[in-house]
């Protein structure tokens, strides 16, 4: 039992720590420009295909650098040349537009490696177990991607605290009409906000790529949970998008180590009888098996008992 | 405050005698349009297709009621239109089994209701928030209702679905409904009844004010209105819609499954509606009509026709964000002031480049399918009835010369036609 718990909270922080890495950039993009990208998972999965095209190539580690980079410049093209001529058309029209985009990424994605799952494997510097809990070995990959998260996190974190640019984007968080009016080139912060917002986004996809499975659906499968962190987290919060990256990932992982189903708590009762009838449809069905609506399910109690989320200010 | 007008407004309020018998003119014409269709085009897969078409109309109408004249945008409309055909399916499985006498000409209404439920049930979360909050809820919810519905294999039938047979109800005057043609009129007909009840619903005063909230919702919360109640209403409003959508779906087609509520099938109705135009109340059904005729014959030619769609959707945000219906609508006054001539040679220049954007882009895209994913298939492909080999050079040389020189005069001539249009309109201003 111990064993599955500590497990469990390892990868729970891993995935939570995954998720982070995206609803940050999504998160600075949203309280800077207003407009939430709902192509974020999209240039994720971008991530992804890029690091595992160049890691077949050239080796993982500079695909590790490339990819992102790669992703950050056509996240720019698409901010300088796409986004900035629907800005005057509005909100409703920049989120339709970033719609548009999960649909010509998800399609271009499967023009070029189709709908098969790609082979992107741990490359074999970091193939093998790192330590030993009870009698599971802990991949050292998943052990380095964890480090690279929490590395990012912190290397994000001094970057806000402690530098100029990270200062406007601080300001920008609570007033963003506020450092418009100090005189800041806004257009060139929005443009490098949404480059380092999607390359941050394209860095999990390269190295979460080979613990997940790298295919044209990734992007559609972790996008609405990246958005339910984000509104769960509160809208344009670093501190709630922290808090709920990590909330959720501990949910999901732990839901998926319990096979534990009314049937099992009821037993062979009277209640037990009785509403093995009543919910004959979900007697036998597992924590396990409802993993996938818990973050949903999360959502909407949320939005009934804090409809601003757990750390949210503004209401938008 | 961030609920900036983005929709044009759709119609005039004054509406003069002439007007008033043009507008029962237009309806007498529709219905008719409706009634022939069948003569014209005859074939089996037309009359299929017809279904098809009026089925997406109501959907994507519903869908409006939401995003033109709200302003609510929503990414999980789809969940109606799905839990509108359940309820419609185990209602007309019901009814076949003898439970009820029930005609089949009234299911719709079935799945209206059932929509209308759903509709209420999950508008009471979702309409707490708007704007992008709004947005992200739908999202949730979609999601919910269908990892959900794979669970509740009773109700959704797992990853088959349900299936009925329509012609098992009671019969409706020695109707059977089983040829499709039966069924396209009973299609038609609620199509007709659905777009006239819509139509009518944004003259409504009740309407006005779904419009007052989409423009400025803070100056209506001041005069005196709940806006988050209005935002219900007609979200449960527009759920009943898409329920008797759902309802019409289930009727063509004797099966409904848990895909069919889905994120793809959201997707699909904001693609309709936008490449439309939601600033009118047109737009959705022109909208619907093409994108369901383009899913048929650019499915029959590529297999990456769903990037065709993208794109066009992409572009319709960037450049026209009316929709066909708003570029249509936009020719209105050079129409009466007979200025059409003036104009038309210019689009006309503008049309020619962008085709051969078009076609260039496509050789490209087409190539690179080719190059890696088809590559089992050989390099030989025909496109334009020209035939490539996409190792070599040239397709890729030619579309790249064709698309860019293409884009590039589209832009030029564009300016131009934009020019001639916006002469002709400070014409009809001053003069």
């Amino acid at each position: 039992m111990l064993e599955i718990i500590l497990v469990s909270a390892l990868n729970g922080v891993l995935y939570g720590m995954l998720l982070f890495l995206m609803a940050s950039g999504l998160t600075v993009i949203f309280s800077l420009m207003g407009v939430l990208n709902l192509a974020h998972a999209s240039f994720y999965m971008l991530g992804a295909f890029f690091g595992f095209e160049i890691s077949r190539r050239l080796g993982f580690w500079p695909a590790l650098v490339i990819a992102p980079v790669l992703v950050a410049m056509i996240g720019m093209a698409v901010e300088r040349y796409g986004l900035r001529r629907v800005h005057r058309h509005g909100h409703v029209a920049e989120l339709l537009f970033t719609f548009g985009l999960t649909f010509v990424i998800k399609e271009f994605v499967e023009m070029v490696w189709g709908k098969l799952p790609a082979d992107y494997r741990v490359p074999s510097a970091l193939d093998f177990p790192a330590f030993t809990l009870f009698s599971t070995n802990y991949p050292a990959f998943r052990l380095f991607v964890l480090l690279i998260s929490i590395g990012i996190f912190l290397a994000l974190l001094l970057v806000i605290k402690r530098t100029r640019i990270g200062l406007i984007v601080q300001a920008a968080l609570t007033h963003p009409g506020m450092v418009g009016m100090l005189g800041h080139n806004v257009d060139r912060i929005f443009m490098l906000v949404f480059g380092v917002g999607v390359g941050l986004a394209a860095i999990a996809g390269v190295i979460a790529g080979p613990i997940l499975i790298t295919q044209s659906s990734m992007a559609m499968l972790l996008g609405p949970i990246l958005f339910v962190v984000v509104v769960v987290g509160g809208l344009g919060s670093l501190g709630g998008a922290f808090a709920a990256s990590l909330l959720i990932g501990l949910v999901q992982t732990f839901a998926v180590a319990f096979n534990v189903s009314l049937a099992d708590l009821f037993g062979n009762t009277a209640v037990g009888a009785v509403l093995s009838v009543w919910l004959s449809d979900i007697w036998r069905v597992t924590v396990a098996q409802v993993a996938p609506i818990l973050p949903y399910l999360l959502l909407v109690l949320i939005l009934i008992f804090r409809p601003r989320g757990l750390m949210g200010t503004r209401d938008t | 405050m961030s609920q900036t007008r983005t929709l044009p407004h759709s119609g005039a309020v004054g509406v003069s005698r002439t007007g008033a018998l043009a507008r029962y003119a237009m309806w007498v014409a529709l219905a008719a349009v409706f009634l022939l269709l069948p003569y014209v085009f005859g074939s089996r897969l037309a009359l299929s297709t017809m279904s098809l078409m009026g089925t997406m109309i109501v959907f994507a109408l519903s869908y409006n009621m939401l995003l033109g004249q709200t302003g609510l945008l929503s990414f999980g409309h789809a969940v109606f239109f799905g839990l509108g055909g359940f309820v419609t399916v185990h209602v007309l499985n019901m009814a076949s089994s003898g439970a009820w006498a029930l005609p089949l000409p009234l299911f719709p209404v079935v799945g209206g209701l059932g929509g209308l439920f759903f509709g209420a049930l999950f508008g009471a979360i979702a309409t707490k928030r708007a704007a992008t909050a709004f947005a992200m809820i739908t999202l949730g919810i979609g999601e919910l209702v269908v990892s959900s519905a794979l669970i509740l294999r009773r109700f959704f039938g797992g990853e088959e679905g349900i299936t009925t047979d329509r012609t098992e109800v009671m019969s409706f005057f020695g109707y059977s409904f089983g040829p499709q043609l039966q069924v396209y009129y009973l299609i038609a007909g609620w199509c007709f009844i659905s777009i006239a009840v819509m139509y009518a619903i944004t003259r409504t005063p009740f309407g006005r004010i779904c419009n007052a909230v989409r423009d400025n919702a803070q100056r209506t919360a001041f005069i005196g209105y709940d806006t988050n109640r209005v935002r219900f209403i007609a979200f449960s409003l527009s759920g009943l819609f898409a329920g008797v959508a759902g309802g019409l779906s289930v009727i063509n087609f004797e099966i409904v499954n848990a895909a069919q509520m889905g994120a793809v099938e959201s997707g699909t109705v904001v693609l309709m509606t936008y490449i439309g135009g939601v600033g009118n109340f047109a737009g959705p059904i022109i909208g619907a009509i093409l994108v369901t005729w383009l899913q048929l014959i650019l499915s029959d030619a590529t297999q990456i026709w769903p990037l065709y769609v993208g794109l066009l959707f992409i572009g319709m945000v960037m450049f026209a964000p009316g929709g066909i219906a708003g570029l249509l609508a936009m020719q209105g006054p050079v129409i009466a002031a007979g200025k059409l001539h003036r104009v038309l040679p210019w689009y006309l220049l503008a049309l020619v480049p962008g085709v051969v954007a078009v076609i260039g882009l496509s050789i490209i895209a087409e190539a690179m399918h080719q190059f890696s994913i088809r590559a089992a298939y050989g390099p030989n492909i025909t496109l334009y009835s020209m035939p490539f080999d996409v190792t070599s050079p040239w397709p890729w040389l030619t579309g790249l010369a064709l698309a860019a020189a293409g884009i590039w005069l589209f832009l030029r001539a564009g300016r131009l036609a934009r020019d001639a249009y916006d002469e002709v309109i400070a014409e009809g201003r001053t003069g």
